[in-house]
């Protein structure tokens, strides 16, 4: 046993010596997401932006002169497989990562490239513990935390909707919980509403009757519901059908196409949060034909957040005259930049200043945004 | 106590969809000692079918009741094909095999199912009409039980008391229950016994699509996985009353149902589920085959 | 003629069966309907041909079964691996030249390639553990990976709170396995077969929802994120090199458990569980402790799963409880089962197709858990004692076979 310890001593000692560090005479952008399996569609789009910003600032001469390369890496979503894809990135030799999609994924990616002092970019992202431990100083992200849209929640059902009482749900999912946790601190915080119910609900039950019935007898104004879209039909289904009047406010996890597709009528009056309009500024609308032309279709989720961070990735390499990893961030961190979701830098911690959300209502069938 | 009524009318309506397909793993069970793990996949294929047969009469300008009527008989068609089927495909051949191997068969076949379905048609959550209609004379106290709970519980006691009828007097009723006894004696005295386990499927499939069509048009959604959820907690009562028995899986089907409905409004619906096996453990602690099982005598 | 026309029916039958959900598809939402006629051909012209081949290999598993009925201890004839097995020479270089492959193949493949290996590793042990409980004592359990995950979360809370290592958690990670074990099969030690198996699939979503739910202690669904890699005296290592030596270490772990494994199969308690499963009423009769023996079934099974759990965290450095489904205990059971119950090799081969097949054949991702699913029914249709069925132990008299031999 203890000739097999050294000599495994011996073999990790090699293995240490020979990773490899290369000339570089390209700027590496590494890509990592899920861009196959039942989250792809979540992956996909932010890869394509990548290639498109890449093709184009290629197409203009590059970066600091010299041309940038794509090194694009599927992780799935799941936390085992992003380990060992931030490995391989790391390996290869990127400078600058745009990804991890999914919040899990990245938590568990973001180690790696922290010891090996590489800027990570998130567009999706948004788990509020990312920046805020401040573990991570190489994390920066275009899309704003799950805190961000809990306290607009909150304020929303506090001044808009005149909320007293307010019942929370969640799905006992990573993101739904998390949500609704920052919807309960806030909501205590502000002194002005009671949280009457803090409850899990099963993802995947028959029926929310026993739920419903209780958020009838807290008599709460207003339920807040953490959580994804099949959950949040439901919900609304079984209020309309027990004749319940409370308003139903959720996240950006219903903000979603399908939900008015699935709940139909009953969805009529739900308000949720989601990203802010963004139509409206140029180059989104060019990015999105941009991305049209390209592939004959609507760009799917994230595209813009990640058409932006490639572009300020980018834009930060350059900006700093280098890849040094302190120039990199500092640059990140005093620059401004304009991209499809606006003007922005990242604050201390990484969190994109200049990105918010806002609160919708479905109205007919359709999502329209509350000002 | 208004709440309490609440709390116990939408157990009721829960336990009694769980009953319906509970009964079906019970059947199965009780003449070939098999756990149709798959059971839960052929009421997600019946309220699939009913989908589509919705979605296809409604675009072709059908209305009302007679949506209704055909979606359901042919989702109870096409589950009771699929059950058939599924006999004669991985289990039969299996039927001398090791006692592991069917049900490692039946978990394949359930994940079969499931991919086929997301396969053939689609991963995404479908709406689903809402066939039920609004009676107008339960308005009143629609916030207590709607009118879909009210035909979920009169449909199901009638399913009850048809099955109980045909098992009790008819012929295929009593060939069933002579297999369940003893499957040589049966043979002996003339009973086709591959038929009665066909037929065995065949009753359990429907009861299965029964209940598929009406909890997709309770909740107005289907989707390819609702068949696991619905078939774990089903299997988890038909044990809780005692596997192999059918009004054990009546009474089974109830309690977990009302069990759930009332931790969840009393206590907390964090640990619904933990409540629901808390209870059959406690359950088969006490009477190690479940309320109405019967106790038999092992033989060596 | 005759098999065509039933295997026409039978093509006709299953694009009956098939016609609502292969060929039509509806968008309410657009009032549309989409008819997908080729589908029907593609069914037809598959069942078709399937129909033949099925019906040719049932009447060769059937064949096969007469022949092994009618000759003499047909049932226990070993297979062509077993016979190369059996012969000392060829056992010593296969295992040599395996084990030479083995401790070569980080430093040829790359990093990802090693990492692929450590998962199927991990499932290897999985497997064996689960092989003590489900193939050797006969319980059937559906919620082994409960104990997976506890071993995960030993080590992930232990070196959040005390910071304590990979190694010292190790053993404690394969302790609480073992406690998790005794205290989850003490209630249900009177409970038989079908009866178990719910009830081990219930305490399996019990632990997952516990962990969801109890926040305070798990930290929830978010998860326990940077999680120790193992060390080596304080060595300071890169991915690629810390990766190797959890390869190492897994490999090392997989020795363990097939010489444990093994060495247990053939002890006095391995034999009591066998007996166990084969007949508990004559197993008691003949004064085995059947609390102690289902017990220990169940907390050595568990151990390893505890321990192998530790490792899984510390590879990862991150675990939530989605980790830990119901999917997964019905994967490691599958292992245990296409593998050949109770045979070691059996379950080691299974896990390596279970797990490293879908890892290569990336390009049928759509399809791959449709293939898996397939593939489990036809296995146990085909070769219900797995891929390698376990043989019994013959006891024979050493010196009697060697005279023989010598004349």
């Amino acid at each position: 046993m203890k000739r097999f310890t050294l000599l495994m001593a011996a073999l990790v000692a090699v293995a240490g010596l020979a990773s490899p560090v290369l000339a570089a005479d390209t700027i590496k952008l590494g890509v990592a997401g899920p861009h196959s399996g039942d989250l792809a569609p979540y992956g996909i789009p932010t890869m394509r932006a990548a290639q498109l910003v890449v093709k184009k600032i290629n197409a203009a001469g590059g970066v600091l002169g010299k041309q940038v390369e794509l090194l694009i890496q599927d992780d799935q979503c799941k936390p085992e497989i992003a380990t060992n894809t931030a490995t391989k990135l790391v390996t290869e030799g990127a400078n600058v990562v745009l990804g991890h999609i999914c919040s899990g994924a990245t938590k568990a990616a973001l180690g790696i490239y922290n010891d090996a002092k590489i800027p990570v970019m998130s567009p999706s992202a948004t788990n509020p513990g990312l920046t805020q431990s401040g573990d991570y100083p190489n994390f920066f992200r275009t899309i704003a935390s799950d805190d961000m849209q809990a306290k607009l929640a909150v304020d929303f059902a506090i001044n808009k909707l005149g909320a007293k009482k307010i019942a929370i749900l969640h799905d006992k999912g990573d993101y739904g919980k998390g949500f609704a946790e920052f919807a309960k601190k806030f909501a205590d915080e502000s002194g002005k509403v009671k949280v009457v119910l803090f409850e899990g609900i099963t993802p995947g039950a028959m029926d929310y009757s026993s739920i419903i019935q209780k958020v009838r007898r807290e008599n709460a104004d207003v339920l807040i519901f953490g959580g994804y879209h099949p959950e949040a039909s439901k919900l609304v289904a079984q209020m309309k059908r027990k004749r319940l009047k409370t308003a139903f406010l959720s996240d950006d996890g219903v903000k979603d196409a399908s939900f008015v597709k699935v709940a139909g009528k009953d969805a009529d009056g739900a308000y949720m949060t989601g990203p802010r309009d963004l139509s409206t500024i140029p180059l989104n609308a060019a990015a999105t034909a941009e991305y049209k032309a390209a592939y004959g279709e609507d760009p799917g989720a994230f595209f813009q957040e990640g058409y932006s961070a490639a572009l300020a990735l980018l834009n930060a390499i350059q900006k700093a005259g280098s890849t040094d990893y302190a120039a990199v961030t500092k640059a990140l961190r005093t620059e401004y930049v304009d991209t499809p979701v606006g003007r922005i830098k990242f604050d201390a911690r990484g969190d994109a200043e200049g990105v918010g959300f806002s609160v919708y209502q479905v109205q007919k069938g359709k999502f329209v945004e509350i000002k | 106590m208004e709440y309490f009524i609440e709390l116990f009318l939408g157990g009721l309506t829960r336990g009694s969809i769980y009953a319906l397909i509970a009964l079906g793993y019970t059947m199965v069970y009780g003449i070939i000692q098999l756990i149709n793990f798959a059971h839960g996949e052929i009421y997600m294929i019946g309220a699939f079918v009913a989908y589509i047969v919705c979605g296809v009469l409604t675009i072709y300008g059908f209305h009302g009741v007679s949506i209704l009527i055909i979606a359901g008989l042919l989702a109870i068609v096409y589950s009771c094909a699929y059950g058939y089927t599924l006999e004669k495909v991985a289990y039969r051949p299996l039927r001398n095999a090791p006692r592991l191997a069917p049900l490692i068969s039946a978990i394949g076949m359930s994940i079969f199912l499931q991919n086929y379905v997301l396969l053939a048609q689609t991963s995404d959550f479908l709406p689903f009409p809402s066939l039920i209609p609004n009676f107008a004379f339960m308005e009143p106290i629609a916030h207590i039980i709607g009118s879909p709970e009210l035909v979920i519980l009169v449909t199901t006691l009638v399913t009850m008391i048809l099955l109980t009828l045909l098992i009790r007097y008819t012929k295929i009723g009593k060939a069933m229950r002579a297999t369940q006894q003893d499957m040589s004696m049966a043979r002996l005295v003339g009973i086709n016994v591959d038929r009665v386990i066909s037929m065995t499927f065949v009753i359990g499939s429907a009861l299965a699509a029964i209940g598929g069509v009406l909890v997709a048009s309770y909740i107005g959604q289907v989707n390819f996985y609702i068949g696991f959820i619905a078939g774990v907690k089903a299997f988890t009562a038909a044990v809780l009353g005692g596997i192999g028995s059918v009004p054990g899986a009546v009474i089974g089907g109830l309690v977990l149902g009302l069990t759930e409905s009332f931790a969840a409004g009393y206590i907390s619906s964090d640990y619904e589920d933990v409540f629901a096996f808390g209870l059959l453990v406690l359950i088969l602690i006490l009477r190690p085959s479940g309320i109405m099982g019967r106790t038999t005598k092992q033989k060596v | 003629m005759k098999n065509i026309k039933q295997s026409l029916a039978v093509s006709l039958w299953f694009i009956f069966l098939t016609f609502p959900l292969m060929v039509v598809k509806v968008n309410t939402s657009e009032q549309s309907v989409q008819w997908r006629w080729m589908n029907i051909l593609w069914v037809g012209v598959g069942i078709f041909i399937l129909s033949f081949i099925w019906r040719y290999a049932l009447a060769r598993k059937e064949a096969n079964q007469m022949a092994a009925q009618s000759g003499q201890d047909g049932q226990d004839k070993p297979s062509k691996i077993h016979v190369l097995l059996e012969n000392p020479e060829i056992r010593t270089k296969a295992i040599l030249a395996f084990l030479a492959f083995v401790l070569v193949f980080p430093w040829v493949f790359d990093t990802y390639q090693s990492t692929i290996m450590i998962s199927a590793l991990i499932y290897v042990v999985l497997g064996l553990g689960l092989n003590i409980t489900v193939g050797l004592a006969g319980l059937l359990d559906l919620g082994y990976v409960a104990f997976f995950a506890v071993g995960a979360y030993a080590y992930a809370l232990l070196n959040y709170h005390f910071g304590l290592g990979f190694w010292t958690c190790l053993p404690l990670g394969a302790a609480f396995g073992g406690l998790f074990g005794v205290v989850l099969g003490f209630p249900i030690l009177r409970l038989r077969g079908d009866y178990l198996a719910i009830v081990t699939l219930g305490f399996g979503s019990i632990v997952k929802i516990v962990l969801e739910n109890w926040s305070d202690f798990s930290f929830g669904p978010s998860g326990i994120a940077n999680i120790e890699r193992p060390g080596l005296f304080g060595m300071q290592m890169d991915i690629a090199g810390s990766t190797t030596y959890i390869y190492y270490i897994m490999i090392a772990m997989v020795i363990l458990t097939i010489v444990v494994t093994g060495r247990l199969k053939n002890s006095r308690i391995g034999r009591a569980w066998i007996a166990l499963r084969e007949d508990e009423i004559a197993c008691v009769a003949m004064g085995i402790d059947m609390a102690r023996t289902k017990l220990s079934a169940y907390a050595l099974g568990a151990c390893w799963a505890g321990m192998v759990g530790v490792l899984f965290a510390a590879k990862t450095t991150f675990i939530n409880p989605a980790s830990f489904t119901f999917m997964e205990s019905a994967i490691i059971l599958s292992i245990v089962v296409l593998g050949g119950m109770g045979s070691i090799l059996g379950v080691i081969l299974g896990a390596m197709i279970l797990i490293l097949l879908p890892e290569y054949l990336r390009a049928f991702s759509e399809y791959r858990m449709l293939i898996f699913g397939a593939a489990m029914v036809l296995m146990m249709i085909f070769r219900p004692q797995g891929i390698i069925s376990n043989i019994r132990q013959k006891y024979e008299f050493k010196g009697l076979k060697e005279k023989s031999e010598n004349v």
